[in-house]
């Protein structure tokens, strides 16, 4: 049964993937990316990170995929793109060599040994309790200055994504309640004399 | 029976791949960003796997903290995306190869 579960959730993972990869239109590739994370999301149920699979389906899933459609759909660049022009010579083939590069060079150093630390330095993973609470358990005294300045980095995300969406009045696009101020300020230079 | 974390591990190394040739390949700026994403979910999937291997938590209170980090970098790009489409309709990465607009 576990087989299974790691067959399907894998082979959704990949497919997934390499549709976002492939897709000609964003939008499917946003769809695709749902599909990955959601086996993902599998995955980590697989492994008894009940806690981590609820997240990754809330904010992932659910927040981050939105905020992708949103601007995807905000922009209107949902139109198809052609993937088979190649404006880089050589570009897809090295990109491929290269990304095969880094695929071998992780099974190669695989073929010792995976892991090799030193087991429950943190605390258990298993054993009694649940998931949530021995994340919370590391989480609030361990990590707990980590915790803290992730809050602060979510403050600064907030402020800079206001300040970098917001149009100001120096930028390129202007917006009508000015132009219409500067018009009507031309008129009246106009008329004055 | 279950399955022995290695195959875990080799998953999510092919899952980096893909989203690393994603990453090269793409040329539009949203898909590179989403393919970023890929990547960091085959690191999240090797850390819950390492967390499960080595009985230890700590893995899994790592992957938090590259979910929040994630959101709040999905954010700031998506803002400086919406910011660069503002500026010129038809922005792909190969067009945007000046610091100044």
């Amino acid at each position: 049964m576990d087989w299974f579960i790691f067959v399907v959730a894998g082979v959704a993972t990949l497919v997934g993937a390499l549709g976002v990869v492939l897709s000609r239109n964003p939008v499917h590739s946003a769809l695709m990316l749902v599909l990955t994370l959601f086996a993902v999301a599998v995955l980590f149920v697989a492994q008894q990170a009940h806690f981590l699979a609820a997240v990754q389906v809330i904010v992932y899933a659910g927040a981050i995929v939105v905020l992708f459609l949103f601007v995807i759909m905000l922009l209107g660049v949902d139109r198809t793109e052609d993937i088979r022009s190649e404006p880089l010579v050589a570009q897809r083939p090295l990109a491929f060599v290269v990304s095969m590069l880094v695929l071998l060079e992780v099974l190669l150093l695989a073929r010792t040994t995976w892991s090799a630390g030193a087991p429950s330095i943190v605390g258990p993973a298993s054993g009694p309790g649940s998931n949530i609470q021995k994340i919370a358990g590391a989480l609030f005294t361990r990590y707990l200055l980590a915790f803290e300045v992730t809050s602060v980095l979510l403050v600064i995300a907030v402020v800079g994504a206001v300040v970098l969406a917001r149009r100001t009045p120096s930028s390129g696009v202007r917006s009508e309640q000015e132009s219409a101020a500067e018009q009507a300020a031309e008129q009246a230079a106009e008329s004055a004399p | 029976m279950t399955v022995p974390g290695p195959w875990y591990l080799g998953l999510a190394a092919i899952l980096f791949s893909v989203g690393a040739l994603g990453l090269l390949v793409r040329r539009n700026v949203l898909v590179m960003f989403m393919c970023v994403e890929l990547m960091l979910n085959a690191v999240n999937l090797t850390f819950v796997t390492y967390a499960r291997m080595l009985d230890d938590i700590g893995g899994q209170v790592v992957v938090f903290f590259v979910l929040v980090v994630a959101a709040a970098e999905v954010v700031v790009g998506l803002a400086i995306i919406v910011a660069i489409f503002r500026r010129r309709a038809d922005a792909t990465a190969d067009d945007i190869s000046l610091l100044r607009g």
